[in-house]
């Protein structure tokens, strides 16, 4: 690998998108972007298991056999995300009941299995590390583009703190039904594919 | 048994897994150019969910829950949080004898499910069926009913979404919205159709 460290952080977080481009760990992106604060602990723990994950799986990379490797980056990564969900649960009890099951989907979040088998498996401790923390730096920057539109047009607040009076409370904003419904998310992403693939034209899809 | 028939009718059109959770959402855009392909995978995520979740609510309710090691005298061990670990062991598990079963005896089949079966291991819509039975504390016989009724959501919903992406082939978008912008557009369409069912 010819890129430096500062390049590997940067290009997964723009060039090379994990959710806009290569299409990995949508499932989790459209489910929890309802609101700005349920978008950013999903971002927090997504990066953590990533950057994590990778790093240990880099670290025993020559150790693992290679007809049994998808099990064993499985149990790494299940694992850390077993203490995170533990953690949750056990300080912010009303946290973890909002993103309900998507913590424990982290596991079958692709872009972690993705970053484990594409880089951490061939890749040094430390740039796998720093290659995870971009990733899900990239995948939290989505996730709190879309969770910025939902809540603002949806209810009007960002953080739970109110930015658009609405007309409920004598306000001017009438609250936009759809920014609610999660297929909203599903807009947006393809709202912003479409800048994306705009601004870069390698990354569009041959006819 | 009405009561298995609202769990089967609640979790294929109202709790669609793709379309109302967004589970399983890699391979459901993915793999949905053509029909043909989105039935295979259709197929194998219906049998997979109908033998992986009444497996790990038989796993919860016997080895994980409190007091559920009563047993063999140990009333108060509490494993719920090797839960996760389980179930995706489970699965991987499922998934590997699935297949050696399914090249033995049934080699016509196995060319169908086949490639996709290593796929779904760590697919979204298996694990979530899993973990929305825990949550919702299914009985045997109710999760037995909710895997299939999941299974048939997300077939229903794959099948239906490469139906429409086939006729969108002769469609003519914008350069940068062709193939994956174009499939969320859609998706999402049909998400909001899908929330008619539920009454919104």
């Amino acid at each position: 690998m010819a890129e430096s460290k500062l390049e590997l952080l940067t290009l997964s977080i723009l060039r090379r998108n994990p959710i806009a481009l290569l299409i990995l760990g949508i499932c989790s992106a459209l489910a929890v972007t309802s609101q700005m604060l349920t978008a950013l602990v999903m971002s927090i723990c997504v990066t953590l298991v990533v950057a994590l994950s990778s790093m240990t799986i880099s670290i025993v990379r020559f150790q693992i056999p290679n007809s049994v490797r998808i099990g064993i980056q499985i149990t790494v990564i299940a694992t850390l995300v077993i203490m995170i969900d533990q953690i949750l649960k056990a300080f912010y009890f009303d946290l973890s009941k909002q993103l309900s099951i998507y913590v424990g989907l982290i596991i079958t979040n692709c872009i972690v299995m993705g970053r484990a088998e594409g880089f951490a498996m061939s890749n040094p401790p430390v740039n796998s590390f720093i290659d995870g923390i971009g990733n899900g730096l990239g995948y939290g920057l989505v996730l709190m583009f879309v969770a910025f539109c939902r809540e603002l047009l949806g209810s009007g607040t960002l953080f739970g703190a109110e930015i658009f009076q609405l007309t409920t409370n004598g306000g001017w904003y009438v609250r936009n039904g759809i920014f609610i419904l999660p297929v909203s998310a599903f807009f947006l992403i393809a709202i912003l594919i479409w800048v994306l693939r705009t601004l870069d034209p390698v990354q569009q899809e041959k006819e | 048994m009405a009561h298995y028939f609202d769990i089967i009718f609640r979790s294929i059109f109202i709790e669609n897994l793709p379309l109302t959770y967004f589970l399983g959402m890699c391979t459901f855009l993915a793999i949905s150019k053509q029909v043909k392909t989105a039935i295979g995978l259709g197929l194998a995520v219906l049998v997979l969910l109908v033998i992986t979740t009444p497996i790990n609510n038989f796993i919860l309710n016997g080895l994980l829950k409190p007091g559920a090691l009563g047993w063999i005298g140990q009333p108060n061990i509490d494993l719920t949080f090797l839960g996760l670990l389980t179930y995706i062991g489970v699965i991987a598990a499922v998934v590997q004898i699935l297949e050696m079963v399914l090249d033995r005896f049934l080699p016509g089949l196995y060319n169908t499910l086949g490639i996709f079966l290593p796929l779904l291991t760590v697919n979204c819509a298996i694990l979530g069926g899993t973990l929305f039975m825990v949550e919702r504390d299914y009985t045997f016989g109710e999760s037995v009913a909710y895997g299939f009724g999941a299974g048939g959501g997300f077939f229903l919903a794959v099948v239906l979404l490469a139906g429409i992406r086939e006729k969108l082939e002769y469609a003519n978008p914008p350069a940068a919205l062709r193939g994956l912008g174009l499939t969320f557009i859609t998706a999402g369409l049909m998400a909001l159709a899908f929330m008619g069912l539920a009454g919104f």
